[in-house]
């Protein structure tokens, strides 16, 4: 789960870390209400999950009261990117004397946690690896050991970090590295990490992903859980526990399990045609989630077809063709629905689906001929 | 020959009860032939389930049965202690299908693990399991779909798909060494360079049918492999036509760079030498053409 801004920053503050003075509201009203309880100049900055808000407009600083009105207004319903402003976070404008960059996150490819301190922060920071690869800092972190305060000193050094914010910064990056492993975050990363004018470490932005699998022990993380940006077809799969990811074509996908279900995408286009979908049932493949699938796939105006892959492992092939009768006698369908069925007990399965009644369902012995079929079917040219 | 397990393997089910995950998957292995010789539960020492003797710790069932595999399917809160006990009580191999188990978790299991016990490996979480045909299989894979007396060793992180290469090569009439699936979490405890370093000493093992998949890179440590193996290896990468998934702020784009993409990893695999194919069943015949001409 990604956080806001305003969520990141409220995270960071309980593992002490340094953030501005601010609030977060969804009024004009609610927007100047905080301003004049922190104090002028503030900034303004509209809260969704894309990047790039600055150069859309979605972030302005405000000197007095009637500025922060006119921005507050201008910024809330704005669309950035797809993504409508709902909510602004507004605080108090430090005065920026440096900006750095930090972070830690998983490095898979050497299985170990990793560290990243930049002094030149604040600007593209993807432009400076690209360009001044050596400007970053990366350091990996073995899990058993932990980040120490001297080698988060050393890290600063090494950086460039200014001498007089040193110190603060080893500090920052004990509590930046105690929230993503405490916190359980895939993502802690700070741009800008500021040196203010009065000489204090601030976390300017806050960009955190927090790790899904570990929400049993973060029961705090609840609340944010409900303010997830969500397309209502992923709202409906999430609320059936099925694995849904909307797509621009017509050929809808059902699949069980999520490399097969992204291997079905790939030979639907090898095949000429475009997913309109990926849609992970899982392994079992019971009647009642099949069902949802269909159900899900079939709400999709765009989708002229249906292609169900399903490979019978430990399900064999007669129960999930039976599923699959189940489920389309619990629904309507008017799209064409191509079933492959492989795998144990397959023969069988195909038999049942063969001597079923209803219409527009046929089946094709291998995925690619399935594909083909599908394509073929939603008669797109 | 195979890698990792055979018919001498002696496995113990971790967190058995007569409604575990552990249990069912398990009395399908025994009924495949593996030699499941125990089962833990701290609750449930002293018991019998279903002719599987219970004991209250690894160490215990090691001790009294010489068991040195372990299959581990309890819930993701459980299994990175389970885990470490296995290690602790001198298994071997341990096979630990959970899925969601948190990164933290997986990352602090998998270094103590290198630290503290070199001599155990890890495979998953969050994979099918294994299974070296005729001989042993532990974990979830439908072992009726699979083809003993090699010549062909295979090593998947998808699930599914690796069912799919499974069978599909049985369907060419090509047998398997081994299946390894390896899983796709972000910190697995067996990766495809671990396979593809045991496939090329195994000599019963002719070729290598690798399947990987977007994001990480994986593939590209596998291919700098590659080219250095004397067997011939074929890939496929699943989810060639995916999106682009969500980045992990700019520090996922520091990190991986150009890496992680279906383009680059088949690049990587074909520069080294792998044939690379386009969706699985093309990759199977591949696969059954290169057998037949060696």
């Amino acid at each position: 789960m990604d956080l806001y801004e305003y969520q990141g920053k409220q995270y960071f503050a309980s593992y002490g870390m340094n953030v501005p003075q601010g609030d977060v509201t969804d009024s004009v009203a609610g927007a100047v209400a905080i301003g004049e309880k922190i104090g002028f100049p503030v900034a303004v900055k509209a809260q969704v999950l894309v990047g790039g808000r600055g150069k859309a407009g979605g972030i302005k600083v405000a000197d007095n009261a009637s500025d922060l009105e006119t921005y507050a207004k201008q910024i809330l319903g704005m669309d950035i990117k797809g993504h409508i402003v709902k909510r602004l976070w507004i605080q108090k404008s430090p005065t920026i004397s440096k900006e750095y960059y930090a972070s830690f996150t998983l490095d898979r490819s050497v299985r170990s946690h990793l560290c990243m301190v930049s002094a030149k922060g604040g600007i593209d920071i993807e432009e400076v690896a690209a360009t001044e690869p050596e400007a970053i800092v990366k350091t990996h972190i073995n899990p058993i050991d932990g980040i120490s305060r001297e080698t988060a000193r050393e890290i600063a050094v090494k950086a460039n970090i200014d001498s007089v914010a040193v110190d603060k910064v080893a500090d920052a990056l004990l509590d930046m590295y105690r929230c993503y492993i405490e916190g359980d975050a895939d993502l802690v990363e700070v741009n800008p990490l500021i040196l203010t004018a009065e000489s204090e470490i601030m976390a300017l932005d806050a960009k955190v992903t927090l790790d899904d699998a570990a929400a049993f022990r973060h029961p705090e993380w609840e609340e944010w859980q409900n303010l997830e940006e969500m397309d209502p077809r992923d709202r409906l799969a999430k609320e059936k526990g099925l694995q849904y990811v909307g797509l621009d074509g017509y050929v809808g996908i059902i699949a069980n399990g999520a490399g097969l279900g992204m291997s079905t995408c790939d030979v639907v286009e090898q095949a000429g045609g475009k997913p309109a979908n990926f849609l992970d049932i899982g392994g079992g493949a019971s009647a009642d989630v099949m069902a949802s699938a269909l159900e899900l796939v079939n709400q999709d105006p765009k989708v002229k077809s249906i292609f169900i892959n399903i490979f019978g492992g430990i399900t064999r092939g007669e129960e999930v063709a039976n599923g699959i009768i189940l489920a389309l006698e619990k629904i309507s369908h008017t799209a064409p629905i191509v079933v492959r069925l492989d795998g144990t007990n397959a023969e069988e399965g195909r038999s049942i689906l063969l001597s079923y009644k209803g219409d527009n369902v046929l089946t094709e012995p291998t995925m690619t001929a399935a594909a083909a079929k599908a394509t073929e079917l939603a008669g797109v040219k | 020959m195979s890698i990792f397990v055979d018919q001498n393997t002696k496995v113990v089910i971790q967190g058995i009860s007569p409604t575990s995950q552990g249990l069912y998957h398990g009395l399908r292995n025994r009924a495949y032939g593996t030699q499941i010789v125990a089962g833990t539960n701290p609750k449930r020492g002293g018991e019998v389930i279903e002719g599987i003797n219970v004991y209250a710790t690894v160490r215990e069932a090691v001790e009294e049965t010489g068991a040195d595999a372990s299959f581990i399917a309890v819930p993701p809160s459980g299994a990175p202690s389970a885990i470490l006990e296995a290690a602790e009580a001198g298994i071997k191999f341990i096979v630990c299908i959970t899925e969601n188990i948190p990164a933290k978790d997986e990352a602090l299991v998998f270094h103590r693990l290198r630290r503290e016990f070199p001599n155990s490996r890890l495979l998953g979480p969050n994979c099918p399991g294994i299974i070296s045909p005729g001989k042993a299989n532990i974990g979830i894979t439908s072992d009726t779909i699979a083809l003993s007396g090699g010549p062909v060793g295979l090593v998947s992180r998808s699930g599914t798909v690796f069912y799919q290469a499974i069978y599909e090569l049985t369907q060419n009439g090509v047998g398997q060494t081994t299946g390894v699936g390896i899983g796709g979490d972000p910190v697995p405890g067996t990766t495809f360079l671990d396979c593809l370093e045991a496939f090329e000493r195994d000599e019963e093992t002719k070729a290598v049918f690798l399947i990987g998949e977007i994001g990480g890179d994986a593939e590209e440590q596998a291919a700098e492999y590659i080219k250095s193996m004397t067997k011939p290896v074929v890939a496929y990468i699943v989810g060639v036509t995916a999106p682009e998934g969500r980045k992990m702020g700019h520090a996922g784009a520091i990190v991986s760079g150009t890496k992680g993409t279906a383009k680059a990893k088949m690049k990587a695999l074909s520069d080294a030498g792998a044939v690379v194919a386009k969706n699985p069943s093309v990759a199977a015949e591949e696969v059954a053409r290169i057998v037949k001409g060696l």
